[in-house]
């Protein structure tokens, strides 16, 4: 009988230890993580971080403000759901004068795009409208979503290429002094409701084709709905989304749809996706991030795909994938894959996702996005890997936040509600409950987390000056002013456009490489650079789009930090040319041309 | 969820369908089927491993205070029961939530009890008390499993086929009908679509809600009648709930009403017999946990 009292005493303790023991996770937690509050201290941010952020949108001229679309009436109720994307960000140097520009996207009937020409000066003027790329969201047409360039008929000048809910536009680059329709010429469909898009030479041929991933399907058209059943059929399983593209470039200013012929086939709803040759074959792979659903891998077998997300891992949880973007967070010459998702306290963890290489036979991913610390950032969408202060190790920039309206109502309820129902009621909009003015994961702080380069990421987005809170959705990174820095231009919905002026320590070293294809295409898109210095290596690839609804700079830029020894650069074009660079020295661009 | 109806009937018959349908297995292999046919369709688990770590921890557990508390070894199908469903029902990226979930959940079997009685469904009360408790680190299921038709019918006739050999079917069917009027009343109300309001009770948590968590013959009020009175209960308690935005309305309410509920009837069990006290033996009480 004592010895039971004795136990039940224990039973006691230890139950209440249990119940105790979330409190202390959670101390344990955000003391490991803890963003930091409170006013920026930019030197301070400088010493313990190695860079700062300063926020300069109004001060280098750009007054830029998103507004969202205005779809049909019928979606009133939920309107803030339905037309909660479409801002945008790509960098670009159209008129080769060295310096990146920025393109943003617009989405009200009606509204400009705008192209920011980069003035050398820390300011930029809008030319878009001069250029001929602003009036591009008249009714009848939709509304942009996204924008990637890539010099399509490798005359030397990055085309446009225009994602949108409607019909999707091509612009050719006449010499950066303004810009010719050509969507009709190109043989393009006349409308697409699509989010992502991403320039690659998939078959090698020297001319650059462009995938485009549906969100909707092609025969919605949203300003005019025959009725609501448009939404997916259901929330982490849905293939009921637009089809896919894939525009093969004949070299003569047209192309031919290919996506059935070469085994791309998927009515999935697609938000994001990349390439970038993940299996060392020198043929590009595209990952394709679906919301609703499993992400896409489709590996690329010399100009046939097939897809292999369950075989190779990252196919098999479902979830809310908006955004893919590679990085080699390891410097062990090999991309990783970062996909966000969402996650709301107590509502919803799908948590984001990184896909890591592991040491198998085949190509294999991990996700140890909760191990190295990035899996929780809120309702996240866009995010890019970058060397944020030059310490030699990829940092991730992720933007978050989905709509932001009343600070003390949420509809997280209504939300999760019907998207935990039967199909049929899911799947139309007027079955869903109105917002009336409530949030949704709204008003979330950014996160921008700093590799060690031990296998660990901290959150330092509030001590090194990324403090807003709007609705982020997309992200690029690009050295704006020459500086051998990577500073953020962000696009926020309904939001302003920001701009991340980067403040990095003195003493990390930089190096970056502007290349130029002959036999490859010409914008080098899918070229790889792998970089030796100090007995380690890392790997970047061109990119033709990636993130949410962005695309980085094409300049590839490493940070390299202090003292480094630079081994040598072993650039692979995507003809098969491989080309090593000896003798490079620190802090400087690097202009490479394919050798003919 | 613990050890539900089907294991009542004691009865021996001889088709083997029957054998498994009467057994104390069938309950344990009809969920351990719904994980693996939600799993391999829908991929609803992001890891076995999170699944085995918490049916482990439950059997363990069970195992250890079982021995120590009523001195024997107990049989594990009602411990494995509640492993899975916190392997189902718990939705977190962490491994130490599924471990302190089951852990939790059976460790209540023994810690909390009332005149020699658990009167919490173990894997309700853990689950409870971590969405309450460890709302950053766990959420419940919700979407993991699809929205069509055929995955819902499936469930529905094997549950219902279980609920109705075990005599307690009638529980889900109450519970179903009150949630539905309650729905429309609820749509009335909020000038909500009232297709939102039915939604829930399509979606995946409610149907291993409705087939173990609330005809769990261990927290259950014996009477045919009580048992209908308590499951208009939880669905008028999850009314209100539901009212006030709460996501997880019918956990809620089920830890509330249920626990309650068994008390009531304690409560009057005690008047009667005191009532009747020299003219009546009292009836022996099953040896429970």
């Amino acid at each position: 009988m004592k010895r039971i009292s004795v136990a039940r005493i224990v039973l006691y303790v230890v139950f209440a230890g249990m119940l105790a023991t979330p409190f202390f996770m959670r101390r344990l937690s955000s003391q490991r993580g803890r963003p930091t509050t409170g006013k920026v201290d930019c030197q301070a941010a400088i010493a313990r971080y190695g860079f700062c952020f300063t926020e300069v949108s109004q001060r280098a001229g750009i007054h830029f403000v998103h507004e969202a679309p205005v779809l049909d009436p019928k979606l009133n109720g939920i309107m803030p759901e339905v037309a909660s994307m479409g801002a945008s960000v790509s960098i670009v140097d159209f008129d080769r004068d060295g310096w990146p520009d920025i393109y943003v996207t617009n989405s009200r009937i009606g509204s400009m795009n705008h192209l920011y020409r980069n003035n050398h000066d820390g300011t930029f003027t809008d030319v878009a409208e001069q250029m001929g790329v602003a009036d591009v969201n008249q009714p009848g047409t939709g509304v942009s979503m996204g924008a990637v360039w890539g010099d399509y008929d490798n005359d030397g000048y990055e085309d446009l290429f225009l994602i949108k809910w409607g019909r999707p536009e091509l612009f050719h680059n006449d010499h950066g002094h303004g810009f010719t329709r050509v969507t009709d010429e190109a043989g393009l469909p006349p409308w697409i409701n699509a989010n992502t898009a991403v320039w690659f030479d998939y078959d090698g041929d020297g001319l650059l084709d462009l995938f485009v991933g549906g969100y909707y399907p092609e025969n919605v058209d949203l300003w005019h709905l025959k009725n609501t059943r448009m939404m997916p059929e259901s929330f982490e399983y849905a293939k009921n989304g637009g089809r896919k593209y894939l525009f093969h470039n004949l070299g003569n200013g047209h192309f031919e749809e290919v996506s059935a012929k070469v085994g791309i086939s998927s009515r999935r709803w697609a938000l994001a996706c990349a390439a970038a040759d993940l299996q060392g074959t020198g043929y590009p792979d595209l990952f394709v991030a679906n919301d609703y659903g499993v992400s896409e891998l489709y590996l690329n077998d010399h100009g046939h795909f097939h897809e292999a997300g369950q075989e190779t891992g990252v196919g098999f949880a479902p979830k809310s994938g908006m955004n893919a973007a590679f990085g080699d967070i390891f410097n062990q010459g090999k991309f990783s894959v970062y996909v966000s998702n969402i996650s709301e306290e107590g509502v919803l963890i799908q948590g984001n996702n990184l896909w890591v290489p592991q040491e198998s036979k085949g190509l294999h991913y991990a996700n140890l996005a909760r191990d190295l610390g990035v899996e929780l950032g809120g309702w996240s969408f866009g995010a890019q890997f970058g060397d944020l202060n030059n310490d030699g190790t990829l940092d991730l920039f992720l933007e978050n936040g989905y709509i932001s309206l009343s600070r003390t109502r949420s509809y997280w309820y209504d939300f999760s509600k019907v998207a935990g129902g039967n199909s049929s009621i899911i799947s139309d909009a007027a079955h869903w409950p109105a917002f009336d003015g409530r949030s949704l994961s709204g008003y979330q702080q950014k996160k921008v987390w700093i590799n060690d380069g031990a296998g660990k990421f901290e959150d330092v987005a509030q001590a090194v000056g990324v403090t807003d809170t709007y609705d982020g959705r997309a992200v690029a990174l690009a050295d704006l002013w020459n500086t051998g820095v990577l500073d953020a231009v962000v696009a926020n919905q309904g939001g302003p456009l920001l701009i991340y002026k980067n403040t990095v320590a003195s003493g990390n070293d930089w190096i970056e490489f502007d290349l130029e294809g002959t036999k490859s295409n010409r914008s080098a898109i899918g070229t790889q650079v792998t970089l030796f210095w100090n007995g380690q290596q890392q790997v970047q690839s061109v990119s033709g789009g990636s993130g949410f609804a962005s695309q980085n700079d094409r300049r590839l830029h490493f940070g390299l930090g202090k003292n480094p020894q630079i081994e040598k650069a072993v650039i692979r074009w995507p003809s098969g040319t491989v080309q090593t660079l000896d003798h490079l020295t620190p802090n400087q661009l690097v202009h490479v041309k394919e050798p003919s | 969820m613990s050890q539900p109806a089907a294991a009542v009937s004691q009865a021996a018959p001889n088709a083997a369908w029957k054998r498994l349908l009467d057994s104390r297995f069938a309950p344990p292999v009809f969920i351990t089927l719904i994980l693996l046919v939600g799993n391999l369709s829908f991929g609803i688990l992001e890891s076995y491993q999170k699944t085995l770590l918490a049916i482990v921890t439950s059997i363990a557990g069970e195992l250890i205070l079982g021995r120590i508390f009523l001195r024997k070894w107990l049989h594990p199908a009602s411990a494995y029961i509640t492993g899975i469903s916190v392997g189902i029902l718990l939705r977190s990226p962490a491994y130490w939530t599924f471990a302190l979930c089951a852990a939790l959940s059976i460790t209540s079997k023994y810690a909390l009890r009332f005149r020699g009685r658990h009167i919490w469904n173990p894997s309700n009360l853990g689950i409870c008390a971590m969405l309450f408790l460890a709302s950053d680190s766990v959420a419940g299921l919700s979407i993991q499993w699809g929205n069509n038709l055929a995955s819902l019918i499936v469930i529905w006739v094997l549950g219902s086929l279980i609920l109705w050999r075990a005599r307690r079917i009638h529980i889900t069917a109450v519970y179903v009908a009150s949630f539905i009027a309650l729905s429309f009343l609820r749509a009335w109300i909020t000038g909500d679509p009232w297709q939102s309001e039915i939604s829930p009770i399509t979606g995946p948590m409610y149907q291993l809600f409705m087939f173990f968590m609330i005809t769990d013959p261990k927290t259950t009020v014996r009477s045919r009648t009580g048992q209908c009175v308590v499951a208009v209960g939880i669905a008028v308690v999850e009314f209100f709930m539901r009212l006030d935005s709460s996501v997880y309305a019918p956990l809620y309410a089920l830890f509330w009403v249920g626990p309650a509920a068994l008390v009531v009837e304690m409560w009057m069990d005690s008047r009667r017999s005191r009532a009747t006290a020299p003219a009546i033996t009292p009836s022996p009480q099953p040896a429970r946990p």
